[in-house]
């Protein structure tokens, strides 16, 4: 594979008008995102049951030990007493949906490197469309990942109100939506796949446990209120209580409104960092990108 | 946007709300000595009453319009009437009164005198006490047969339940129970009596016609150490076919299939669940949770707790207005 007669041949192609594809050019272009994605997770048989086993080993595992040590006290959505189980549920549902978002930025990383990314950016399509193609693609894998936890939960005893499961559709998918646009921010700006490393240790544990995902706000508030503030400024904290509020039935506004605007703003860096004129990948050197 | 979100709000409130049946739960609080009024329909405080001292044992007269309650530290029992929530009278209770029970034509209170070892019994209309029965030592439960014919005292100290004739008020059995027995209840048909015991951490099942015990009930509940299991109030359903067990510290009901004497559930409250009981339609159990200050709600369809509402302090015991 020759790298540097690439860029020659993107610049021949991008004088293509975008203007000149209709709605038709637009869904085939999502489709085959989306199903690439698909499949590719599809064939990675580990890749699906460890996203599984992950969230089941907390539940079945780290929930049981510390069934005794949460205190008591109701909480909204909640209306009465709920086993550490339940609590911890809407968060390995947000964990699920980290994971998978850093995934697709890995993948981001890896398909620059294996030259792959090419074959996307070299699309007539906006950057943007293919970017939040891309987005969407992950976002129904880590939905579908979801669902099948949920699944198995429901059969350990795990169960929320039925309509919950429908009413935490859209909360998952603007959460997801969120965590992949971190996700694509992050992956421009990481050199090399063993940088996954750094995005693990700074980004996803960080982002897990400074949230209410495996404790309520008032018990870090109790044990440290600096944490508790790093806890209130963490997008994670409220892609949780949205999806929390959500399998009751509750609109957590605040959180909803956080949620929403970090998902522009992640995106809107992403769309930003992956233009080849003026975006972070352009600096790049010698990894395979664009530029 | 806004619009949508309430009619989902609306649509997820009509079905996952739990069951709405309008009747009143008064609950006695034995530290703050009041009487807290809990509507069950909005499942929400209606009225905190002041009582005497150190409320325990509630119940209400069959027509609804009296609530007999035990002010345990002024030694006497408080007739509330339920339309002023006024204190209208007392009875001579004897020392210390905890639990009582009324006897089904709604003229006979028998109480459970924890110091003296004694049952006394007491003409609620002339308000006078009409026998005074020995039992063994600090005398609790209190259960009486359907017909009204049994009287049953469980003893504490002497770990045993004594069967009591309500014509003669006379010691007619005794049978021994695990330890620390705490209540007393009938099946509605008459012919078993389920006797909870707190340290023994089981439910003994009595046959009323043998007085021979049939069935000792033990409990186990994933990730609670056994000592924690606690059993104190039972209720058993109108049909007879559920019995709900408080455990105590443990903060879970039980529910038993009263033909298996299967625990099938149990099911999650506040901490220290101590005494429960059925809104008339029977569709919702009440609790007193009393180390966190609350009651909880459970769907007896679903057997899920619905709601928990915080009430007085330390609640001891529930009543449901027969209306």
């Amino acid at each position: 594979m020759s790298t540097s007669a690439m860029p020659e041949k993107v610049g021949a192609i991008t004088p293509v008008k975008s203007d000149a594809f209709g709605l038709r050019h637009y869904l085939i272009c999502l489709k085959g995102i989306v199903l690439r994605e698909g499949l590719r997770f599809l064939h990675q048989r580990e890749r699906f049951i460890s996203s599984l086993v992950r969230p089941l080993v907390w539940l079945f595992i780290f929930a049981a030990g510390f069934r005794q040590v949460l205190g008591v006290s109701i909480i909204p959505p909640y209306k009465t007493y709920v086993l550490y189980e339940v609590y911890i549920t809407p968060g390995l549902c947000g964990m699920i949906l980290l994971f998978s978002g850093m995934q697709s930025s890995l993948s981001m990383v890896y398909d620059r490197e294996m030259g792959n990314m090419r074959i996307l950016l070299v699309s007539p399509f906006p950057r943007w469309y293919l970017l939040v193609s891309k987005m969407l693609a992950g976002v129904s894998v880590s939905i579908a990942q979801v669902y099948a936890f949920l699944i198995v939960a429901w059969f350990w005893g795990v169960k929320a109100p039925p309509l919950g499961y429908l009413f935490v559709l859209p909360a998952l998918f603007l959460s997801g939506m969120m965590l992949c646009a971190l996700g694509m921010l992050l992956s421009s700006m990481i050199k090399q796949l063993e940088n996954f490393a750094g995005i693990m240790n700074f980004v996803i544990f960080p982002g897990y446990f400074a949230s209410p995902a495996l404790y309520p706000l008032w018990r870090i508030q109790e044990a440290s209120p600096l944490l508790y503030k790093l806890c209130l400024a963490n997008p994670f904290t409220y892609a949780v209580e949205l999806i929390r509020f959500a399998f009751y039935g509750q609109v957590a506004w605040v959180a909803l409104g956080v949620v929403a605007g970090c998902t522009l703003l992640f995106l809107g860096g992403a769309i930003i960092a992956y233009d080849p004129s003026r975006g972070l990948i352009t600096r790049k050197q010698g990894t395979g990108g664009n530029g | 946007m806004q619009s949508r979100a309430c009619v989902l709000a609306i649509l997820a409130t009509g079905v996952m709300a739990g069951p709405a049946s309008a009747y009143t739960a008064y609950v006695s609080n034995e530290k703050d000595n009041t009487m807290t009024v809990v509507d069950t329909a909005t499942m929400q405080v209606v009225k905190t009453v002041d009582v005497g001292q150190r409320p325990r044992g509630i119940t209400i007269s069959h027509d609804g319009k009296f609530i007999y309650l035990c002010a345990s530290d002024d030694n006497t029992i408080q007739i509330i009437d339920t339309t002023t929530l006024q204190v209208v009278g007392t009875l001579p209770s004897g020392d210390d009164p905890e639990l009582f029970v009324l006897s089904p034509d709604g003229k006979t209170l028998y109480v459970a005198n924890e110091n003296d070892n004694l049952v006394t019994a007491i003409d609620v209309d002339s308000k006078q006490v009409k026998s005074e029965i020995p039992v063994g030592v600090e005398p609790e439960g209190m259960a009486v047969s359907p017909d009204g014919k049994t009287m049953v005292n469980t003893s504490e100290t002497t770990s045993m339940a004594h069967f009591i004739d309500t014509e003669s008020h006379e010691v007619t059995d005794n049978v021994l129970v695990d330890t620390r027995p705490r209540f007393a209840a009938f099946k509605p048909d008459g012919s078993q009596v389920w006797v909870s015991a707190e340290v023994g951490g089981t439910v003994s099942v009595i046959d009323n016609a043998k007085r021979q015990v049939v069935k000792r009930i033990k409990f186990a509940i994933p990730g609670l150490r056994t000592e924690t299991i606690q059993p104190v109030g039972i209720a058993i359903s109108a049909d007879g076919k559920k019995a709900y067990v408080a455990l105590g510290p443990a903060n879970h009901v039980a529910v038993i299939n009263t033909e298996s004497y299967e625990v099938e559930k149990y099911i999650l409250v506040g901490q220290r669940v101590w005494h429960l009981d059925f809104t008339p339609d029977q569709k919702t159990l009440i609790t007193t949770n009393g180390n966190s200050n609350d009651i909880t709600f459970i769907d007896t369809a679903t057997e899920e707790p619905v709601q928990s509402v915080t009430v007085g302090q330390q609640p001891w015991g529930v009543v449901l207005s027969p209306k």
